[in-house]
């Protein structure tokens, strides 16, 4: 699958059909962590268009066919206990039936409860204990320096799990390394397990602290499929280690979870599902509507 | 370290071997890519980075972080050798060798150098005494504690060829020698008959080896026959060995330089336990940190000596249940 355009434009239909992947991924969210009965929707649905850009917007290459390619680019979750944003991508981009999804956290899946490397293809690295995926993230990208390949690295952090040490570890020493593969995404949902991430151990200034380390770094509002694109065009092109800060809002999609911890790692009910699933036909029906308008405007822009 | 071996000659430190043999591995293998965090000097992995600078990382005094990254360059088909203390390495970087190593199954390779309490003066927290016992539990993890130069080499060898974790404990000191040579039929998992006999089988790995040789000539010359196992790999054991010493000598003392939980005379014990029951006896740390001192000192004042050895010997003869009539004549 070959790389998209680099200059960051992307027609109103091109957009619009993001969206609605992205809503069929939080589709599969609810829907699977329901099945499962357990598991973490909260920080799955914050991450939504991040990983619809990455995987759908032309920005990570890959062949569902050969997961083991040497040359795809690699995505690390390491912010693990999101996988079910993963696992829905990925068995949107083909790597698995999508069906499958249903066997999460059931015994003899293919899809554990965490991100499993060996397990289902397309998972690049065993992730869960927070604070790891950055420097596994540095060893691939470095790999790739020494066998002159030009795949690329991403790595989308949890903003609570930049509390731990590693994370800064690896971030002082990609600053120095300097591979120009390796992009850091951060989830900045404010919310971790216990509570507000400023309440328990605040991040701020959080950009400030990836440029003392010697990154590049851009905010955006990680749930603007638009800005998410560009920000991910811009750290390929920047050529120096790239952090994007993604604000989002964490259960982002269904109202009754938006902003709503509870929902950090508790499984909907079936009565919440249907709800769920109520919210997320509607937002469908109502980007349908908005298709017509966002071209019009393409039209006068001259897009 | 001399007074504690008599009769044995002395080669270099197990780190000098295995910084000399990734250095000969370097040249004919271009995948291995070799790490350190700031100690290369000390664990030889310096060899290899003034052979092989393109492939040779000084990673800094960050050991969680160095084995993140060995396991993002094993899944894109790189071989790490990671170095640092055995006690910083497997301590520091154990969530790490957990999460990004064993449950993967990735083929790094881990060095941890100054195992054991040899490196004597700089006192407890440079020492290793819980490292093996750690590697131990991280499940498909070969952990191997060479006992001198030519089995090192053997060793660093045996952990390109294997595919998987492998843990390997360096040495600090010049270790006495146990073999002429490198050892051509070297195996993970194999143990090697270093001597026969018939009254009770001594296992060791690492520095005890030497003492293990020791004590089974102080008791030949008393007239028994003690049968010496070099079990340089705790994981996996080698089962048939340890049986047939069981079956044929009737008790067992392990020795090793490594706390008494947790490390070969655990696995060992839990081993004969199933296969063949016999009476024990262990030589080792019995649950205490050492201290800053001269290391053959430390060996005498934490009972790492031969004369321990041979004293768990007696222990294990006073308890066996069959073949008391040999036991009886040595007057223990």
């Amino acid at each position: 699958m070959a790389r998209a355009l680099a200059d960051g434009t992307r027609s109103a239909a091109q957009i619009h059909a993001l969206r609605e992947r992205a809503t069929t991924i939080r589709r599969h969210i609810v829907e699977m962590l329901a099945e499962a009965g357990s598991g973490h929707p909260g920080g799955s649905l914050s991450a939504v268009e991040i990983v619809t850009a990455l995987f759908f917007g032309g920005v990570l290459r890959y062949d569902p066919a050969r997961p083991d390619w040497p040359d795809r680019d690699r995505f690390i979750l390491s912010k693990g206990h999101g996988v079910p944003v993963l696992y829905a991508a990925l068995a949107e981009a083909g790597f698995f039936p999508v069906a499958e999804l249903r066997t999460l956290r059931k015994i003899n899946s293919r899809l554990q409860g965490h991100p499993a490397l060996g397990t289902a293809p397309g998972i690049e690295a065993s992730t869960g204990a927070l604070g790891q995926g950055l420097s596994i993230g540095l060893g691939m990208a470095l790999a790739a320096r020494m066998d002159r390949r030009d795949y690329r690295v991403f790595v989308l952090l949890g903003d609570g799990e930049c509390q731990e040490g590693q994370v800064w570890e690896a971030a002082l020493a990609i600053g120095f390394q300097r591979p120009a593969n390796l992009v850091a995404i951060v989830d900045y949902n404010k919310y971790q397990l216990d509570g507000a991430v400023a309440s328990i151990l605040d991040l701020h200034p959080l950009a400030a602290k990836w440029r003392a380390m010697r990154w590049q770094v851009q905010e955006i509002d990680g749930h603007d499929l638009r800005q998410v694109l560009h920000a991910l065009e811009w750290a390929a092109g920047v050529g120096a280690p790239a952090c994007i800060i993604a604000h989002t809002v964490k259960g982002k999609g269904v109202s009754f979870m938006e902003g709503e911890n509870a929902y950090h790692g508790v499984a909907p009910t079936e009565e919440e599902l249907a709800k769920a699933l109520a919210e997320l036909n509607g937002a469908l029906a109502r980007a349908e509507l908005s298709i017509e308008r966002e071209a019009a405007e393409d039209q006068e822009a001259g897009r | 370290m001399k007074g504690l071996y008599p009769g044995l000659t002395f080669g270099k430190a197990t780190r000098d071997a295995y910084g000399e043999a990734l250095r000969e591995l370097g040249q004919e293998h271009p995948e291995i890519v070799v790490l350190d965090a700031d100690l290369a000097k000390s664990t030889k992995s310096a060899y290899f980075g003034e052979e092989f600078p393109d492939r040779f990382l000084n990673v800094g005094i960050q050991e969680a972080n160095m084995v993140g990254m060995a396991g993002g360059l094993a899944s894109c088909g790189k071989v790490p050798f990671i170095s640092s203390f055995a006690c910083f390495v497997i301590l520091k970087g154990f969530d790490q060798l957990r999460m990004a190593v064993a449950y993967p199954h990735l083929n790094v390779k881990v060095a941890g150098s100054h195992g054991g309490i040899s490196p004597g003066e700089d006192g407890a927290s440079q020492q290793s005494v819980e490292d093996v016992a750690l590697a131990c539990s991280l499940p498909g993890f070969v952990v191997c504690v060479p006992s001198d130069e030519h089995q090192m080499r053997a060793a660093v060898k045996a952990a390109y060829r294997h595919y998987g974790p492998v843990y390997l404990r360096l040495g600090r000191p010049k270790a006495p020698l146990i073999y002429t040579a490198e050892p051509s039929d070297f195996q993970f998992g194999r143990a090697v008959r270093l001597r026969d006999g018939g009254d009770a089988t001594v296992v060791a790995n690492g520095l005890m080896v030497g003492a293990a040789l020791v004590a089974s000539e102080q008791l030949r010359a008393e007239g028994m026959g003690v049968r010496v196992l070099d079990m340089a790999t705790v994981k996996p054991l080698d089962e048939e060995e340890l049986r047939r010493a069981a079956e044929e000598t009737g008790g067992i003392v392990v020795a090793e330089e490594h706390l008494l939980h947790g490390g070969l005379g655990a696995r060992v014990a839990q081993a004969v336990g199933s296969l063949c029951p016999v009476p024990m006896e262990f030589v080792g740390l019995d649950d205490t940190y050492a201290e800053s001192g001269d290391p053959e000192a430390l060996f005498r004042k934490y009972g790492l000596t031969a004369d321990h050895v041979v004293a768990a010997l007696r222990r294990v003869l006073s308890r066996r249940t069959w073949g008391a009539s040999q036991a009886n004549s040595l007057s223990i």
